[in-house]
């Protein structure tokens, strides 16, 4: 166990674990969200309140629940690389910020082409249109914020501490305007929660999230591998492998 | 530049002079501040510009400003504490008067900490005795201009811990102004929404209580962890110089 945490450690044997293990990623995340948004899209019955509307749940959720789950992901990196001085913890926050809001991007750019036929409006100031806004702004700010720091260094501490500050800061911030709205106006236009989904529906949006992981984990290795060749462009091994491609 | 007073700040005393190192933080803060008044003057002038826009680029109707005021003021508040917060600690990093406090044996945070307060007392409390005038001039009733005061007093604090944060961060970054409102907003929003909903409650007569123990149960959650953040985060920018 701990061996193979202080490989982690190590660009050289990350950047060769990452390599095998991202054609296994990149096809089976190609095939499961293929079978998933297939079965989701043209084989799984109509809502019978929504119609085909509610066809966009199998993008809208996976990328909302990424988009949460990798800002939480990047704090437990965060401690890591601070307690440990661990250089792929960094590498991991760097390359999550952008799919992360991504992600949160995607989830709300759904959420509005799904409140539209649902809710009549592209946008309303509901509690968890709010709180995603919220964490897209969190994500923006970490980019922000490496973006303008040079040392890299410097660079993984500061966003480290950012990025833990945020998530103690994550269900604050979800709870105060989910309180908000409750408290501000009786919901006018609630969230239609879908309540207890047939399995004809849930089987493909399983799929799906699963399948989003897969793509999800694909893109991260992927541009974990760029940002070590960009880091270690001075290391023989970079050279070596570059030579061989 | 600001002319820096000689105070003899004992920072290298052993351990144990750690209250006397907080108290000598206050004490030079403050004699800089009352040398430097314009200082003092700028985020003061800021705030009541900002609040005196919205009449004139909303609506003047005393009913508009009586349902807006308090939102106003608070978001106005907001602004003016993140942009004095951006010189907080940019001249001591400049004199290097930070390294000294890295260096220190007294606990950095316990330092931190104790800027912070001197801070919200020089430059935050001027703004929230200022209220009441404005609370006048937007026609709220003197019932609300005193909740709205009361939730600044319990909110702004937070609001300079939490900043200073994100101040310690991009205390050695150039131009970093804009760089820590992006980084910090979201961080304020759920002061905010209770101290606004606070005096939202006051004006329909529901009980203000809830409000105020939310905003002092982060009070109080601010207090003990943002000094934390803060130390880390000077660590890390001094070690950047």
């Amino acid at each position: 166990m701990w061996q193979w945490f202080h490989k982690l450690g190590s660009p050289k044997w990350f950047f060769g674990i990452a390599g095998r293990l991202m054609p296994w990623l990149g096809w089976s995340a190609l095939i499961v969200l293929t079978a998933g948004v297939v079965w989701g899209l043209l084989f799984a019955p109509a809502d019978y309140q929504q119609g085909d509307s509610y066809r966009i749940i199998f993008i809208h959720v996976p990328s909302a629940y990424l988009g949460q789950s990798l800002y939480v992901a990047m704090a437990v990196a965060g401690v890591v690389g601070l307690v440990w001085r661990m250089k792929m913890a960094d590498t991991f926050i760097a390359s999550a910020t952008a799919v992360g809001a991504a992600m949160t991007f995607l989830a709300l750019l759904t959420g509005a082409v799904w409140g539209k036929p649902t809710w009549g409006t592209w946008w309303v100031w509901d509690a968890r249109l709010t709180s995603m806004l919220l964490l897209l702004f969190l994500y923006l700010g970490v980019m922000a914020l490496r973006g303008a720091m040079e040392d890299p260094d410097v660079r993984a501490r500061a966003s480290a501490i950012l990025v833990i500050v945020g998530v103690v800061n994550i269900p604050i911030i979800k709870y105060s305007v989910e309180w908000w709205n409750t408290l501000h106006q009786p919901a006018t236009i609630k969230v239609t929660e879908a309540p207890s989904m047939p399995a004809s529906m849930w089987v493909p949006l399983l799929i799906c999230l699963l399948g989003f992981h897969l793509l999800v984990a694909w893109l991260i290795l992927w541009r974990m591998r760029n940002d070590i060749l960009l880091r270690e462009r001075r290391a023989r091994w970079v050279r070596d492998w570059v030579l061989a491609q | 530049m600001r002319s820096e007073p000689r105070v003899p700040v004992r920072l290298q005393e052993q351990e144990s002079g750690w209250p006397r190192a907080a108290v000598e933080t206050v004490r030079r803060e403050w004699l800089i501040a009352f040398r430097n008044r314009q200082d003092l003057m700028n985020p003061l002038v800021f705030f009541v510009l900002i609040v005196s826009l919205f009449p004139l680029g909303v609506s003047p109707e005393p009913e508009f400003l009586r349902q807006a005021g308090p939102g106003i003021v608070w978001v106005a508040a907001l602004l003016s504490i993140l942009l004095s917060l951006n010189l907080l600690f940019r001249n001591d990093y400049a004199d290097g008067h930070l390294e000294q406090w890295v260096l220190s044996p007294q606990p950095l945070a316990l330092l931190a900490l104790a800027r912070v307060a001197a801070v919200w007392v020089t430059t935050v409390l001027p703004l929230v005795l200022l209220v009441p005038v404005l609370a006048v001039m937007l026609h709220l009733s003197p019932g609300t201009g005193l909740v709205l005061v009361l939730t600044l007093l319990v909110g702004t604090p937070v609001l300079v811990l939490v900043g200073a944060i994100g101040a310690a961060l991009t205390v050695s970054l150039r131009g970093s102004g804009v760089l820590l409102v992006l980084i910090m907003t979201p961080f304020y929003v759920p002061v905010l929404i209770f101290g606004t909903g606070a005096v939202t409650a006051a004006v329909e007569g529901a009980s203000i209580t809830g409000h105020l123990a939310l905003l002092g149960a982060m009070l109080s959650l601010a207090v003990v962890l943002a000094p934390l953040a803060i130390a880390g985060a000077l660590r890390i920018s001094v070690s950047n110089g």
